[in-house]
């Protein structure tokens, strides 16, 4: 089942380290046939307020072992993107472009034979493990489903040693009794092992994870992002990893798809997008990351505004109205993807500008800032604050703006202008 | 922006004076009710077991800990929001546990909460205006209605929102937005202490980024202390001054925070600081991560003598039989072992894990 140039390339590392081996051989090209192509995927939904432009012309191609990144923050159309490429959207979504799965056409298929392809071709791994398992079914049977569905000619006895070899494949442990269990009786990082069991159970081709590890601590995250690469190991199949958490795409992928109001608005390797970002949007993400390994505190550069309503769009980029790079001409036409390199696409007029900043988001950022400070027309109220606070506060470091009013003025007034910019944007 | 930054720091690590809460032992035990037609106590979930901290005047601490630990019960408990069961909460020279909501009325204005969930925290049949008014009303500070609405005006603007839109409904306002009213309502009475219950984990990074922000300023601008729970830890390095990581309802390692993060001596807090991806492909794909197995152990059931045992890589692997049996029977204590700061493991060992 599994391509030859994917076991190629697993064998040669050992465990644990298998995806550093990977984005060594990756840059540049591959010879493989792509896996999963998606071209101009667009996901529409009628509402009462006009149609929800969900997803707006997504590309990308899978190639054969390699981990897709998808991020995004809530709203930016990542998961539904990947149910879309599933067909497992609610019948009123309009989806329209291309969706080829080893050159086959998925989108327009009828359930029935979607069915064949999920599970065996492409699986899928959801967030919330609580609510991907069936409760009143004993985990061995979900398992034993999966297998029997795509082969008939499996007996029960040879489906249940599959699921017990499965169980203990992604490390739970007395597998044997545990097939017996119901989803109730396993915590959340043991359900979402079966979910991952069951997800390979068939040794799909490909993998769509969508924040597998979202709902779950960061001490298992840890045990469960082993697992999915033991999985990609075992099966030597590609992954689609959906997150809004750059950390787990940092360690995982491959390649990295940044996606904004329903587009995608950088792809590249996972070198290109955490080290040399193109678009401003990755560049703030970046910036407005608290960094666990940062020596000194650094200020944060927040991105002011909020993401568009993706009902009736204007004309003109998506970020324009957030972004500190904005000039005139962003928004006569959304950008397309701009080739910045080998591998490298970025949806913006200005990458040279973004280039600049080598992924410091604040020499791009905190221009912004020193700006709004010109404006700084809620200082005074601010400062009334300051005053105002209680006289019995002699304890804590008494009204700062007095003892060194320059810097603390400065200071107050960036951010107070700079979320004042956040409700302006959202109302606009 | 750098000048404010290192000052702060130095206010909360050299020059702390009295602490302005001080909780000791603090205890919330919750009873589990047998089945049956008569219902009595079976056992008790020891949600918080023998906590101590100590707040400082200007100073933010971090409380951590994964989902489960504790922590958000021991904020609730030392605002008295879920009465303690055990321990003491002192606050400014005052002891709080065992007092009633009349008693604590005076209390709360200088002890807030931040709730973590925007959506659930503010009514949403109130426009804003009334949400953040409530606790001026309640507390019968504002003599005139003008000046009720201008001290809201005011707090609005402070956390950095509209003044104009005030008549709106929570439902009207982003998620970041709704954090800032709920912010600003806890700000009404201008409080000394804060609590912070997640206040940044419902929230998309480059919002969380703004909220974070505006936090830091109150704090410098208003002389404010935070108690800030939270279990990402990225944030809580970055907003904290010191640093306690809770387990099973225990604190097990208090430290400073570039203590905590760099030289981290309890095997737990060394496994959840590698746990912790990086968002830096290099760094992160040359670590050498730490995992524990399994989950966290039930609170009703706690392991006997250490209770991070039954998941230490330390106790697995690294342990003699004579040495288990020591954590196996005793319960160790909080105390500076030979690392420079407070930590709750037989074997501490300062080991760098970042």
């Amino acid at each position: 089942m599994s391509t030859p140039g994917t076991t190629g390339a697993t064998a040669v590392s050992s465990t644990g380290t298998i995806s550093r081996g990977r984005t060594q051989s990756l840059p540049g090209f591959d010879a493989a046939a792509p896996l999963l192509q998606v071209t101009d995927l667009n996901v529409r939904f009628p509402t009462e307020d006009g149609q929800v432009h969900a997803v707006r012309g997504v590309d990308y191609t899978l190639r054969s072992g390699e981990v897709l990144g998808i991020v995004g923050e809530s709203g930016s159309g990542k998961s539904v993107t990947s149910l879309a490429v599933m067909g497992l959207l609610p019948s009123n979504a309009r989806v329209t472009g291309s969706v080829r799965y080893r050159g086959q056409e998925l989108l327009g298929q009828n359930d029935r034979s979607m069915s064949r392809i999920r599970g065996k071709g492409v699986s899928m791994i959801f967030q919330d493990p609580m609510t991907s398992l069936d409760p009143v079914y004993k985990v061995g049977a979900q398992i034993e489903e999966t297998l029997r569905i795509h082969d008939k000619s499996l007996s029960s006895r040879a489906a249940e040693t599959r699921a017990v070899e499965l169980l203990e494949l992604v490390g739970i442990p007395n597998a044997g009794d545990r097939v017996d269990s119901y989803p109730h009786e396993f915590s959340g990082g043991m359900r979402q092992r079966v979910v991952i069991a069951i997800a390979m159970a068939n040794q799909p081709e490909v993998i769509i994870a969508d924040e597998p590890t979202t709902a779950l601590d960061v001490t298992v995250q840890a045990q469960i992002l082993e697992v999915l690469q033991t999985a990609l190991q075992e099966t030597g199949a590609a992954m689609v990893m959906i997150t809004h958490d750059l950390g787990v795409v940092a360690g995982i992928a491959d390649r990295v798809l940044v996606m904004y109001a329903g587009r995608p608005v950088e792809i590249g390797s996972v070198e290109d997008i955490y080290y040399e970002p193109r678009m401003p949007y990755t560049l703030g993400l970046l910036g407005s990351l608290p960094r666990l390994d940062a020596p000194t505190r650094e200020r944060l550069t927040p991105i002011t505004g909020a993401p568009p309503s993706l009902v009736n769009m204007p004309p003109g980029c998506p970020f324009a109205p957030r972004c500190p790079l904005h000039i005139d001409e962003c928004d006569a036409a959304e950008p397309p993807l701009f080739q910045v390199g080998a591998g490298h696409e970025a949806a913006c007029i200005r990458t040279e500008q973004v280039a600049q900043a080598h992924g410091h988001a604040a020499e791009v950022f905190s221009e912004t800032a020193t700006d709004d400070v010109l404006v700084g027309d809620a200082l005074p109220a601010d400062l009334a604050l300051g005053e105002g606070a209680r006289d019995t506060n002699a304890g804590g470091p008494p009204p700062p703006d007095q003892t060194e009013p320059a810097a603390d003025v400065a200071d107050t007034g960036t951010v107070v202008s700079t979320h004042r910019g956040t409700t302006d944007g959202d109302r606009a | 922006m750098s000048a404010p930054t290192t000052e702060r720091t130095g206010s909360g690590a050299t020059g702390r004076g009295e602490p302005i809460l001080q909780v000791r032992g603090l205890q919330k035990h919750f009873p589990i009710k047998g089945g049956g037609l008569i219902k009595r106590t079976v056992g008790a979930v020891q949600a918080v077991d023998g906590v101590d901290l100590d707040l400082y005047p200007g100073e933010v601490l971090g409380l951590v800990g994964e989902s489960g630990c504790g922590k958000s019960t021991t904020g609730r408990a030392i605002l008295n929001l879920q009465p303690a069961t055990g321990g003491s909460v002192v606050f400014q020279g005052r002891e709080i546990v065992g007092l009633n909501r009349k008693q604590m009325r005076p209390l709360r204005r200088d002890i807030q909460l931040v709730f973590q969930d925007p959506y659930a925290s503010l009514n949403p049949r109130l426009p804003v205006f009334d949400i953040v008014a409530e606790p001026l009303v309640i507390h019968g500070l504002t003599k005139s209605n003008d000046e009720l609405r201008s001290r809201v005006r005011e707090l609005v603007e402070t956390v950095g929102l509209n003044p104009e839109h005030t008549n709106r409904y929570p439902a009207e306002f982003s998620g970041g937005q709704r954090q800032r009213i709920g912010i600003a309502r806890a700000l009404a009475l201008q409080p000394k202490v804060l609590v912070l219950d997640e206040p940044v984990s419902a929230l998309d990074v480059s919002i969380q980024a703004g909220v974070i922000n505006l936090l830091e300023d109150l704090k410098n601008s208003l002389g404010l202390s935070y108690l800030f729970i939270a279990h990402d830890l990225s944030v809580v390095r970055h907003i904290s001054d010191r640093v306690a990581v809770m387990y099973l309802g225990r604190i097990i390692e208090i430290a400073d925070r570039d203590e905590l993060f760099d030289r981290p001596a309890h095997p737990y807090t060394q496994a959840l600081l590698s746990a912790i991806p990086l968002p830096d492909p290099r760094r992160e794909r040359a670590r050498q991560r730490i995992i524990i197995s399994g989950d966290v152990p039930s609170p009703a059931n706690p392991p006997s003598g250490c209770r991070f045992r039954t998941r230490c890589q330390k106790f697995a692997n690294v342990l003699t039989d004579g040495q288990r049996e020591k954590c196996m029977t005793d319960d160790p204590a909080l105390a500076d072992r030979g690392a420079g700061h407070l930590n709750a493991c037989h074997y501490a060992e300062v080991q760098s894990v970042l």
